[in-house]
Formats: C-alpha cells, sequence, structure tokens
C-alpha cells in the first residue's frame, strides 16, 4: 500500500554561474581595503613568517605592511628612481630590491639603511631573489643580462648574457639551491643552473614573458605572457603540458595558493582568474577597477593583495570563521544515542517488532494530505516561505491546479490576503520557471475578484502593478524577437562567406544566450 | 514430414477484465489438533457476490476474477484459501503466501460468481454465462457436479438454510436488459452432469449485478435494488415491499443505488448510492413506517459495502480508493484504510472475521487485517486503463515492461504470472477522483543492456501539455533505477516516440537517446560527463542536437542495428541520419498514407527499412540501392522486429480480425501467416527472448525458436503463440496445498503446532519414547480405575496417588513386549489367585486383551505399583463380596 508522497519541490538548475565548492571559498572575503601608493605597483611579496608582513614595492619606495594595518609600519626609501621587486628571505630578516638604476639593495627588516649593495647591472634590475641556500641572489636586468651574486661579499659569482631582450622576470627553485629561472621580452624563459657556464633549458613562450613561476615540487613551471598562461613540465626537458587563454589582455602576474592546488593569475583585463591545477579549468575570477599589475596570497589564503597600475593596493582578508555559533549550539545527543541498539542482532528465540518510521511531513504536506486545499495554500504564502522559496509556493500551486481545487483556494479572500497573493503572483510571474503556473493563477485571480474590482484601493493598485508587469516582460519579449531576427540575417550573410567564422561566434556563446534570454 | 500434431494455437496468457466479483475466503477448519470438529454454522445469510476479476487467460480460458464469497458467519478458524472468479476460472489463492495454487477450469464462459456450499465448507458453487452450476471441492480441484441451467447465470446465491436449492439471476426469457431471480432446485441424483431445470422465479426485475442482490438474517428475506427502488421479500410472509428514494440528480451525480447488503444478525440493510451516501434502511416490514438513516462521507460512488461478521461495524469502498469502516452504524466514528491504489470495486469479509479484502479495477486483490490494517495485495498484470507505454521488455529481468498502477511502470513477469515490482516513475500523489487529469507515464526506452531507462511522462492541459523525460540508471548495489536526469518539456507537444542506440559493446559513452515530437522535430541526447569533480554525479544528459523535415510532425524513430544510421519518419517520408555527422542521407516515402511503423532489418537483413504505412502498404526499402525493394498491400497496425533473429511480426487488421503475418525482409513471401489471431484489434506486440532455444519439430515454427511473440488486444488481454496447450502451460500445485494445510495459525495452535513438532523430532530421535507417550492412555491402572464400576472403586484419596504416579513416566526403559508379558502372567496368577471374583477378572481380561493385540504398546506402570493396585483390588472386592 503505498505512503502519501510529497510534493516534488521542482528544483531548477540556476542559470550563469555555478556554486561550487571553490566560488563559496573565494567568496569568503571580507570587502576590500584600498590603499593608495604612489605609482604603479609592480610587486607583492609576503613575508613566509608570521605575523606575514608584505612588502609592497612601488614607485621610489617599500612600504612593508602589517596584517591589518592600513598606514605602513615601515618604508624604505633609499631609492633615486624607481625601486623593483623588493623580495623577502626565506627567513622574513632580509630583503633585497632592485632599482632603476642597475643597483641591487639588502635591506634588514629592523634596519633602515641597506646592508649591502650589488652593482653590475648596467640599466634596470627589474627581478631580483634569493635563492634556496639563503646566501645567493640572482637578479635580471634590462641589459638583457642574469647575474648571481654572493651576499656575504657583495660580489658578482657569475653573469648571464643569453637572454636577446629585457629580463623582466624569474624566481628560484625551492628543491634545488642552484637552480633558477628567469623569462624575458625575447619570448623565453632560460633554466640556470649556478655550477655551469650557460643555461641548462630555454622554453620558448611565443610573447614576452611576464612572470614565471615554479611550483613547489620544481617539476612544473608556468609561464605568463601575452594573454597566454602556460604549463611546462621541466623534468621532461620543458615540454608544453597546457595552455590557458582566458585573459583577454596581457597577464602580467602568477602565484600559487597555499596549498598548490589553485594558481592564481593577474591581468591587465582587470581581472584575476582561479585555476584549479589538476584540471587547468578556471574555477573562480575576481574583478578590479583597474589594470592588475602584481598580486600576492598570504600563507593560509588568508588576504589577497593585488596593485594596480594606478597605485592603489587593494587588500582583503578573509572572513574570520564563525565559531562563536558552534560553541553556543545546543548540545546534541551523544553519537551512542542514535547507535544504541543497533547493531543487536536479534537471537533465534527474539521476537521482532519492527516500528515503522515516522516521516516528518511539512505543513502544507500535512494538509495536503487531508485535501486542505486553502489552507495548504495558506501555508506555502507565509513570509519565509513564500520569500525565500517561492519555488515551494508555486509547486503547492500547481499541486492545487493538478487536483483542480486551485480555484476554490483562491477564492473567498479577504482583502489583505489578496493583496498579498498578487503581489508575489506580479512580482514572479516574469520568471520564467514561474510564469506557466503563475499566469494561470493570475488568470484565476482575475476572473474570481473581477466582481469586486473598484472596492478597495490596494487591490486595484495590485492589479494595475500585475498589468505592467506583464506589458513591460512582453515589450521586452518582443524587443529580443527583433534582436534575434537581426543576428538571424547577420549569420546568414556570414555563413555564406566564412563558414569557419560563425563556428567562433557558437563557440563564443553568443547564440545560447540570445536563445536563453528569449526562453525567458 | 512437418506434421508434428500440435498446431500453433493462440494462448491467452492474460488480460485484465475485472468485471466485479467479490473474492470468498475458505472457510475451512481442518486444523489439527484443535479438535473442534465441524464448523458449527449458525449465521445464515451467505451473500454471493460474482463475477470475474482478471486475469491471464491461456487459450480460450480466461482467467478473470474473483468471485468472494461474502460472508459466512459463525466460522470459527481463520481462512486459509481465497477463492476467487477469474474469466472462466476460478482460482485459489493462498492467504498466507499469496500464491496462485489451483486454477479450476471447466466453465466454457465467463464465471460470474461463485460461493461456498453452506452445507459443505470444502465445496464450492460457481455459477458462469454458459448457463451451468459447478460445485467443486477446491481443495482438490475436482468438479463435482455440474447443473445445466439453460440460460446465463449472472449471480448465485447459496443459503444455509436451503439444502437442495440455490439461487440465480437469470435473464427473463423474451425481454432484453431485465432479469429476475430465480432458485434453481438442484437434484441429489448421483451423476456428475444434471439438469436443473427446476426453476421458480423468487423477485422479478432485478439487477444483474451481484452487488444489487442481498439475503438478510436467517434467510427471512430478500433485498434487491435497481435504480432508485428497493424491493424487500419476506419468504415466510410470501410479501413484497417496496421502497423508492426519489431521484435526484446533484453535481455528483444521481441518487441511484449501487450496491446492497444486509446485516447478519439485525433487521437492517445498507445501501450504497451513485452519489456518496449510504443508506440504512430499518423497519421494512412496514410499507409506510420504515426509517432510514444516512451516512455521507465518499464524495463519488459507493461501489460496495459490506456489514462485519457480528454486524457492528460496516465496511464501505468506492472511486476514492479508502476503505471506510464505520462503528456502529453512525456517522461520527469512522476510520480509515486510504490509499488503497485503485477503485474498490468488492469487498468480502472472511467467514471468522479476522480478514476482509478488497477488489479493486486494476485487477488486484488486497487482504487487509480486522484492525484495518494492510495485510498482503495479490496481484498478477495490473490492469491501467490505456497502455501507453507499449510492450517493452527489460534486458534485464526478460520482464514484460508496461504501465501499472497509475503513474508507476509495472514489471512483470511471464514465467510465474507475477509482478516482479513497480517502479514510481511520476512520483506525485495520485489523486482517485473522477475527470482530473493527471500525469501518466506515455513512453518508455531501455538501453540495450537495461543499464539505463528512459521515461516520458505526460499531463494533459488544455493550453500546453506538461512533459517529463526522465532518464533513470540501473543501480547494482540497490538493484533498481535511479533517477538520474529529469528534463522539463523536452518538446513543445506531445512526445511520439523515443529510442536509444542499442550498441552492445559500446554502450558507456556512445549512448544515444532519439525523441521524435510532434512539435516537428527529433532530439538527440547524449551523455555529458560532468567535469567538476565534487559534482555528485558524474554523467547527465543533454540535448546535442535537433533535426527537422520541412516542418513535419516526427512520428516514429529507429536505430539501425549496427547504430549508424537513424531512421526518423516524418508524416509521409521516412527519412535516413548519420548518427555520427547527423547529415540527412537519403529520405523515403509512399505516397499518399502516413507512415505508421517503421524498422530496420536485422543480421543478414540489415540493409532494408521495413516501413508500415496508414493507407494499408508494407514497403520495404533496400538502403543500398535506396530503392523500393518490394511493398505489400495490408493493413498494418503493428510492427515488431525480433531481436534475435532477422523475423519481423506484422499484425494486420482486415475485416474485422486481426492476423498475423511473420516474414524475413530480404523476401516477399510471409513464413508464416496466422490468421483470425483474435476478433479484438490488435494494439501492441512483443518478443521475448527465451532462456533457451525451445526444440520446434516444424519448419514453419522455427521463427519461434528464440523468442516468444506475445500481443495486447485492445480489451488488454495478453495473448502468446504456442505450440503448447494450456494444460502443460500450468503447473498444477497440489504439493503446495499439502504443505499449507499442516500451517498453523491461531496462538493456540501455534502453540499446539510447537508442542507437536517437538513431538514428531523426538520421534524421529528415539522411538522408544513415543511408545511411552502412547502409553499414558493405556496404562493399566488408569483403565482399571476407568472401566471398574464406580459402585466398586475404593474412596478418591486412596486411589489419587496411584492415578498420579501411573501418569508419571517411570524410569526404567522396559522393552514394550517383556512389560505385556508381565501383565499377562499376573493376570493369570490373580485368576488363580481368587476364584470367587470370576466376574471382574473376566474384565481384567478384556482390559489386557487390547494390549496385546497393540503388541508394542505395553503398560509402563512399575511392577510394584501394579500389585499394589492388585491388591487394593482384591481388598475391594473381598470387601464387597462380604455383602
Amino acid at each position: 500500500m503505498a505512503t502519501y508522497k510529497p510534493v516534488v519541490v521542482q528544483a531548477i538548475p540556476k542559470l550563469g554561474e555555478r556554486i561550487t565548492q571553490d566560488t563559496v571559498y573565494w567568496r569568503g572575503y571580507k570587502t576590500p581595503v584600498q590603499i593608495k601608493e604612489f605609482g604603479a605597483v609592480n610587486k607583492i611579496d609576503f613575508s613566509p613568517v608570521p605575523p606575514y608582513n608584505y612588502a609592497v614595492t612601488a614607485s621610489s619606495r617599500i612600504h612593508i605592511y602589517g596584517r591589518y594595518s592600513q598606514e605602513p609600519i615601515k618604508t624604505f626609501s633609499r631609492f633615486k628612481d624607481a625601486a623593483y621587486c623588493a623580495t623577502y628571505r626565506d627567513d622574513g630578516n632580509l630583503l633585497v630590491a632592485g632599482s632603476e638604476e642597475g643597483s641591487i639593495r639588502l635591506f634588514d627588516i629592523s634596519g633602515r639603511a641597506p646592508l649591502r649593495q650589488f652593482d653590475g647591472h648596467t640599466k634596470a634590475v627589474h627581478v631580483v631573489g634569493f635563492l634556496s641556500d639563503k646566501y645567493r641572489i640572482f637578479s635580471g636586468g634590462d641589459d638583457y643580462s642574469s647575474s648571481l651574486w654572493d651576499i656575504p661579499s657583495a660580489t658578482e659569482i657569475v653573469s648571464y648574457s643569453e637572454h636577446t631582450d629585457y629580463v623582466r622576470c624569474g624566481c628560484a627553485s625551492k628543491v634545488n639551491a642552484d637552480v633558477f629561472i628567469t623569462g624575458s621580452y625575447d619570448h623565453t624563459v632560460k633554466l640556470f643552473d649556478a655550477r655551469t657556464k650557460s643555461s641548462v633549458m630555454t622554453i620558448e613562450h611565443g610573447q614576452p614573458v611576464e612572470s614565471v613561476l615554479l611550483f613547489p615540487s620544481g617539476g612544473l613551471l608556468v609561464s605568463a605572457g601575452g594573454r597566454y598562461v602556460k604549463v611546462w613540465d621541466v623534468l621532461k626537458g620543458g615540454q608544453l603540458l597546457v595552455s590557458l587563454k582566458n585573459h583577454h589582455k596581457t597577464v602580467t602576474c602568477l602565484c600559487l595558493n597555499s596549498s598548490g592546488q589553485r594558481l592564481l593569475s593577474g591581468s591587465l583585463d582587470r581581472h584575476v582568474k582561479i585555476y584549479s591545477t589538476t584540471s587547468y579549468k578556471v574555477v573562480h575570477s575576481f574583478n578590479y577597477a583597474t589594470s592588475i599589475l602584481s598580486l600576492a596570497l598570504s600563507p593560509e589564503d588568508e588576504t589577497i593583495v593585488v596593485g594596480m597600475t594606478n597605485g592603489v593596493l587593494n587588500v582583503k582578508h578573509r572572513k574570520p570563521e564563525e565559531m562563536k555559533e558552534k560553541s553556543q549550539k545546543k548540545r546534541q545527543p551523544a553519537y551512542r544515542t542514535y547507535m544504541k541498539g543497533r547493531t543487536y542482532m536479534p537471537k533465534q528465540e527474539d521476537f521482532c517488532v519492527s516500528k515503522p518510521v515516522k516521516r516528518v511531513l511539512r505543513k502544507y504536506d500535512k494538509l495536503l494530505k487531508s485535501f486542505q486545499s486553502s489552507k495548504a495554500l495558506d501555508a506555502v504564502l507565509e513570509p519565509p516561505i513564500r520569500l525565500y522559496t517561492p519555488e515551494v509556493t508555486v509547486a503547492v500551486m500547481q499541486e492545487l491546479h493538478r487536483r483542480g481545487t486551485l480555484r476554490s483556494a483562491l477564492a473567498g479572500r479577504d482583502e489583505k490576503q489578496i493583496n498579498l497573493l498578487l503581489t508575489f503572483v506580479a512580482r514572479r510571474v516574469i520568471e520564467p520557471r514561474f510564469t506557466p503556473v503563475l499566469v494561470t493563477v493570475a488568470d484565476m485571480l482575475t476572473d474570481i475578484y473581477q466582481p469586486v474590482v473598484g472596492q478597495s484601493a490596494i487591490v486595484d493598485r495590485q492589479f494595475l502593478r500585475l498589468q505592467e508587469a506583464i506589458g513591460k516582460e512582453i515589450d521586452y519579449q518582443e524587443e529580443l524577437l527583433e534582436v534575434l531576427g537581426m543576428m538571424d540575417t547577420l549569420f546568414a550573410t556570414f555563413t555564406k562567406k566564412n563558414a569557419s567564422y560563425l563556428e567562433e561566434n557558437r563557440s563564443n556563446g553568443l547564440t545560447e544566450t540570445v536563445e536563453t534570454n528569449m526562453n525567458n | 514430414m512437418v506434421a508434428p500434431a500440435a498446431a500453433l494455437r493462440v494462448v491467452r496468457c492474460g488480460g485484465s477484465s475485472l468485471h466485479g466479483a467479490r473474492a470468498v475466503f475458505s472457510a475451512d477448519s481442518k486444523q489439527v489438533g484443535l479438535g473442534t470438529g465441524p464448523f458449527s454454522r449458525k449465521g445464515e445469510d451467505p451473500k454471493l457476490s460474482n463475477d470475474g476479476a482478471t486475469g491471464w487467460c491461456h487459450r480460450g480460458l480466461l482467467l478473470p476474477g474473483g468471485v468472494l464469497r461474502r460472508r459466512v458467519t459463525a466460522v470459527l478458524l481463520p481462512a486459509r484459501y481465497l477463492l476467487c472468479a477469474s474469466g472462466d476460472f476460478v482460482k485459489v489463492y493462498s492467504v498466507a503466501t499469496e500464491e496462485t495454487l489451483r486454477l479450476m477450469g471447466g466453465h466454457g464462459d465467463r464465471v460470474t460468481a461463485i460461493q461456498l456450499n453452506p452445507h459443505n465448507h470444502m465445496q464450492l458453487y460457481s455459477s458462469s454465462l454458459d448457463g451451468s452450476i459447478k460445485l467443486w471441492d477446491f481443495m482438490d480441484g475436482i468438479p463435482i457436479k455440474t447443473f445445466t441451467v439453460g440460460s446465463k447465470l449472472l449471480a448465485l446465491y447459496a443459503l444455509p438454510s436451503l439444502e437442495d436449492s440455490v439461487f440465480v439471476v437469470i435473464p427473463k426469457s423474451g425481454e432484453r436488459d431485465t432479469f429476475q431471480l430465480v432458485s434453481v432446485k438442484l437434484t441429489k441424483a448421483a451423476a456428475q452432469d444434471l439438469e436443473a431445470k427446476e426453476l421458480s422465479v423468487v423477485l422479478d426485475g432485478v439487477d444483474a449485478s451481484p452487488k444489487h442482490i442481498a439475503f438478510g438474517r436467517e434467510s427471512e428475506y430478500v433485498a434487491s435494488v435497481k435504480e432508485v427502488n428497493l424491493q424487500v421479500y419476506f419468504f415466510k410472509r410470501k410479501q413484497l415491499n417496496r421502497f423508492s428514494v426519489s431521484a435526484i440528480k446533484t453535481k455528483s451525480g444521481s441518487n441511484h443505488f449501487t450496491c446492497i447488503a444486509c446485516h447478519p444478525t439485525e433487521d437492517c440493510i445498507a445501501t450504497g448510492h451513485a452519489d456518496g451516501k449510504i443508506r440504512l434502511w430499518r423497519n421494512f416490514y412496514h410499507k409506510k413506517e420504515y426509517t432510514f438513516s444516512t451516512l455521507h462521507w465518499h464524495h463519488d460512488t459507493v461501489m460496495d459495502v459490506a456489514f462485519s461478521m457480528e454486524g457492528t461495524s460496516l465496511l464501505s469502498g468506492g472511486v476514492e480508493s479508502v476503505l471506510v469502516l464505520w462503528h456502529n452504524e453512525s456517522d461520527r466514528q469512522k476510520d480509515f484504510l486510504p490509499r488503497l491504489g485503485s477503485a474498490i470495486e468488492y469487498i468480502s469479509m472472511s467467514p471468522d472475521g479476522a480478514l476482509c479484502c478488497t477488489l479493486h479495477s486494476d485487477n488486484r486483490i488486497t487482504i487487509i487485517n480486522s484492525n484495518l490494517r494492510f495485510s498482503k495485495s495479490i496481484q498478477g498484470l495490473i490492469k491501467s486503463a490505456d497502455v501507453k507505454t507499449g510492450l517493452v521488455v527489460d534486458p534485464r529481468t526478460k520482464a514484460l515492461v508496461l504501465n501499472g498502477e497509475p503513474g508507476h511502470l509495472q514489471f512483470y513477469c511471464l514465467q510465474s504470472d507475477q509482478q516482479l515490482f513497480s517502479l514510481d516513475i511520476v512520483q506525485r500523489q495520485y489523486i482517485h477522483q473522477a475527470g482530473l487529469n493527471q500525469a501518466d507515464l506515455v513512453k518508455v526506452a531501455f538501453s540495450a543492456q537495461g543499464k539505463w531507462l528512459a521515461t516520458v511522462e505526460e499531463r494533459e492541459e488544455v493550453t500546453d501539455p506538461e512533459l517529463q523525460l526522465k532518464l533513470w540508471f540501473y543501480d547494482e548495489e540497490t538493484q533498481s533505477f535511479k533517477l538520474n536526469t529529469r528534463i522539463n518539456m523536452p518538446h513543445d507537444d506531445h512526445i511520439t516516440d523515443m529510442c536509444f542506440r542499442d550498441m552492445d559493446e559500446l554502450e558507456d559513452d556512445s549512448l544515444i537517446l532519439v525523441t521524435t515530437g510532434r512539435d516537428c522535430v527529433f532530439k538527440v541526447w547524449v551523455m555529458v560527463e560532468d567535469t567538476d569533480p565534487e559534482a555528485q554525479q558524474s554523467v547527465s544528459w543533454s540535448c546535442d542536437f535537433v533535426g527537422s523535415y520541412h516542418n513535419y510532425q516526427a512520428t516514429n524513430c529507429c536505430f539501425s542495428e549496427d547504430g549508424s544510421l537513424l531512421a526518423v519518419s516524418f508524416e509521409e517520408t521516412v527519412t535516413v541520419w548519420d548518427s555520427v555527422t547527423w547529415d540527412l542521407k537519403c529520405t523515403f516515402c509512399h505516397p499518399p498514407g502516413k507512415i505508421r511503423n517503421i524498422c530496420f532489418g536485422r543480421l543478414t537483413c540489415s540493409k532494408y527499412l521495413i516501413g508500415a504505412t496508414d493507407c494499408g502498404f508494407l514497403c520495404c526499402w533496400n538502403l543500398l540501392s535506396c530503392a523500393l525493394e518490394w511493398s505489400a498491400h495490408l493493413n498494418i497496425l503493428v510492427l515488431q522486429p525480433d531481436p534475435l533473429s532477422e523475423h519481423i511480426a506484422a499484425v494486420s487488421w482486415l475485416s474485422k480480425e486481426s492476423s498475423l503475418f511473420v516474414f524475413k525482409p530480404n523476401e516477399p513471401r510471409p513464413i508464416y501467416i496466422q490468421r483470425n489471431l483474435c476478433k479484438e484489434k490488435i494494439q501492441l506486440a512483443a518478443f521475448v527472448p527465451r532462456d533457451e532455444p525451445e526444440t520446434i519439430a516444424s519448419e514453419k515454427y522455427l521463427w519461434l525458436r528464440r523468442s516468444q511473440l506475445f500481443f495486447l488486444t485492445d480489451t488488454q488481454e495478453l495473448m502468446t503463440l504456442s505450440t503448447k496447450s494450456l494444460e502443460e502451460r500450468l503447473t498444477p500445485s497440489s504439493k503446495q496445498l499439502a504443505v499449507e494445510e499442516s500451517l498453523s495459525v491461531t496462538p493456540f495452535s501455534l502453540l499446539l503446532g510447537k508442542h507437536r513438532r517437538q513431538q514428531s523430532q523426538e520421534d524421529t530421535d528415539h522411538g522408544k519414547l513415543v511408545v511411552h507417550s502412547k502409553h499414558k492412555q493405556d496404562s493399566p491402572a488408569v483403565k482399571e480405575l476407568l472401566h471398574t464400576p464406580a459402585h466398586v472403586l475404593p474412596s478418591a484419596s486412596f486411589l489419587c496417588p496411584i492415578f498420579i504416579n501411573s501418569l508419571l513416566i517411570s524410569k526404567e526403559n522396559k522393552s514394550a513386549v517383556e512389560a505385556a508379558d508381565e501383565v499377562e502372567m499376573e493376570s493369570e496368577k490373580s485368576e488363580d489367585d481368587s476364584d470367587e471374583e470370576g466376574d471382574v477378572t473376566e474384565m481384567e481380561q478384556e482390559d489386557t486383551s487390547p494390549m496385546e493385540l497393540l503388541g508394542e504398546t505395553t503398560c509402563k506402570l512399575s511392577k510394584s505399583q501394579e500389585k499394589e493396585l492388585r491388591k487394593i483390588r482384591k481388598m475391594n472386592y473381598s470387601w464387597i463380596s462380604a455383602f
């Protein structure tokens, strides 16, 4: 014998962005804090040790910001011209920066004056960094050369002049203390080993390389240049794994999140895209006000800092996890309460009495079960259901219509209830998923309450609002039809000229968008 | 050479015409161990209601429905069998296991009523439209007697008070649609086939339905209803009272009578009405001063009412499929058993009142406990209003799949005539109310391995239909189908056909589903892997291609055997598409006339495409030459290819009879023709693969070797073609019946049964012990006590310890023979000792002699005890002799 089947509330997939764990995670940041710097922010680097201060290089200064400070807690301003690429050492005690005049300076975090100065580059040094043994520094300059420096003696160890254009980015391997990589505007990325006289590997990126990144394992290399982000397998001799083309302007910066599972890229097109490093699909993206030059993520992804061309530093902090509510929550019965008796195996002489599982029905289901149509409709017009889950309200209306009792459920209501019903219908009737049902409801409402029109100003106003909403929707649909007609003619002409062009258009999803709108 | 005697015959394997009959619970009482002998049957108003429920018919044997006998009062033991008329048969079901135990055939037409013989509860009367009454022994399934009445019998009633006659309803001679209730004298001659021509009219102008007549308390009166009139005839006073209710037509219907029941102990008649009211009539001895009260809960026709055995409560049921229990005949106290599945047509009570059963309009019997709890249901092929899904074979279970309960898909096992399971597709509460427009299942398709199931449900709506396409995945773990994807409004208009691409090896990735719709397009649906690793489901379905042809409605679709070509028919034209690029390859048409069916040839004939058109042409096109190969002028209704061979079966409808043609596409001459398959239109057909190829001698029937052909007719009877006769197909189940008998039902018999079981175990273990226990009754001490005249016995207090002792089991296990010898010896001695008491010793000898006769049965009384007893006896006697 069948039991009562509850009303099926149809879950309709939402159009547009799908909510995944990633979107939930990356949306968990507070509204950004904007800090104005003196010039374009070319580098942001987080200190690897708590309290995770970060160094921001902009114009001729390096500012150190604390985690929540809006004002710099320290400033290094001993540069005559622009400073570049202030980078922390692994222990967070030293900071190195290049400069426009070609010198590299090493600072102690606690001091103000540079500890060392490395001169040798003839032009601006845009990239500097520590090797993972902490005692050497690599650098790349606009004089096409990349060099290696010894910190204690402040001397150049080796200089490579293999690039044929500006060296603008680089990074050191965390696994091997002798290996570092530089990317250049000559479209190549070169891998150097300090023990050899020349580069050990050259990777052809295809566009001027703006940023390079090595995975913590040292096996994968990411390079960004032009609109492309490319991932290379270093261990296989620089084989291209995947090429990502998700930005429509030059990609300027790259960064990995703390777990190494996500890759972030910032671009001049004002977007930061987050990729999964397993599927290399975009899982989320951020939108910023202006073109992005630099990007950094603090350990544990607590803070995202983005530097832009107009000198604005955009800082987003993660929302604190809501721990308080959990502690205040009423203590649930212990696990063993639920498990009590579950594992008991009945013995042979035991007499088993099965207890039917009690099903909990929603209020409207209970009422529908006992055929109380009007009350069921009342139940789903309660504010929480009506406002937050309109699909439940509509599903119950549909069920009533199916049972042939919708008319009687709608009839015989007072001014307040009619007002409520009409407000709901006028607001939701234009939503495509509700339209078929609510049009019927609106029809019936007009039929039933037509004789009393004019008796209540409130009801009359609602009827007018409904008319207005429907009128607007019809106009909108007509407009869309016109657009569709125009596009059809356009496509027809394109097809004749160039079939492949049409293909491309399709892949852009233009037609699909139009169609969805039409359905709306 | 070609002459295996058996010609191919059409075998009806099931139909669903529940004409309405109450089922009957057996009143059997052969409970072992209880020792309540024959039943005392006090109550006497067995009312019979009639006629056939549905069923499965095997050639000419319809097995429709059930006649349940209603109210056999005062039978104490729980009923174990349920008897039910089903077409031409009477079926015996076990109440405990729901199995069909026996199928009793012999009537030449539909069985209209069955009723237990009130004078012998192991016998059953049945009446049929063929004009005969049969008396059956339903335990053995043997017809005992056949009484030929002559005219059609529409209902039968047997009363406990009348031993030699029964009441039947027959059409009045000379007038159409008028019926009379007559009593038939059943002659007691010994012969098996008897004529029963002694008819006497009791009531005129009765209704044909058995629900419209009921016999009252102690068979004092009979009540009958027709339209708005109620007539009550009192047998003793020979008085006929007529009452009527004023005919009112309301929104919910007229207030015509629909059913009647009489109170078992009081003078009270309950009538059900078409407007949902139940009226309780009293005081109907008076023509004027009668009274009635009204009970109203049903909103639609009351289909049947029944009183409980004691008459304290009333059961009623109707279209709502809710069984209502009215307590104390009051409007206030009532209990409900809702959602019984479909409209209740008949209600019957078991004789002991512990169970009641309802017969439903969808060919199902529900057994319900006395406390109104659902207990069991007996169901074969569920009858649904319209089989829209077609006959589909589930590749996994080889079960036939078609519409079942509203919104459900039934999986029907052909071998066991049982429903395997019912899959809820619509998943919405079904409201049992006439005139409601609710979603129903219209199309179903299985993928080749049965891994995927596609269903289409639709709800007719004035403006636009509500359509849903659902795709179900077979979950190995739960062994059932699980909903994978639901697509709302897959087409803008009705879906006309649907098929999967059958690719055996490549099922996983390349599975394709095609749907055709009246909105002039066909759509191709493909599986899409979900790229998000965190998503719950890995695959879902989405639309891949939409094709159309000159804005014609798409009517049929079909994939070629290798899946490379798709044929879609658009009204008059068949289009053939490449299933990889979705290019239109070629078109065929045979004007005038729209395409009704299409199918591809298989195996060696895979280059042919067969199509049947509206205006009566069967065409075969060659796909290689793109030309018409041959055509035949036949009005084909059904075109069904055999999945395991090249054969194609076509069923035509010509001059009011259906004919079957089996052919191979490569030759225009049919292999097999069966004219006059049946009188009804064949609606659907399906080839069901056999488990193992059958050995068929005749070349003519070779096409039946690997699969079997089933048809469903307009009247929803399922038929098949078979070389075997019906008898071979039916398996007698006398064994089951025997097992049944030893089943214990009451708590007491359970207790007893346990004890007995233990005993029988001991029996097997050590036979000797059994001997001992038997001795209890035979022990000499007890015997002597019982057999010695009371006036010679000593005081009771003296005898008591001996008696008690005798009941104890002695410790030493003496061999039976030894003990017997001893007794004899002793008795001889005693003879010697006391000559004076000759008469007494004689008695003793009498006592011992049966023991000797019994042989092994020996006394188990210890020697000392016996001696003591003897002493007492002697004492007594001497004391008596002194007198």
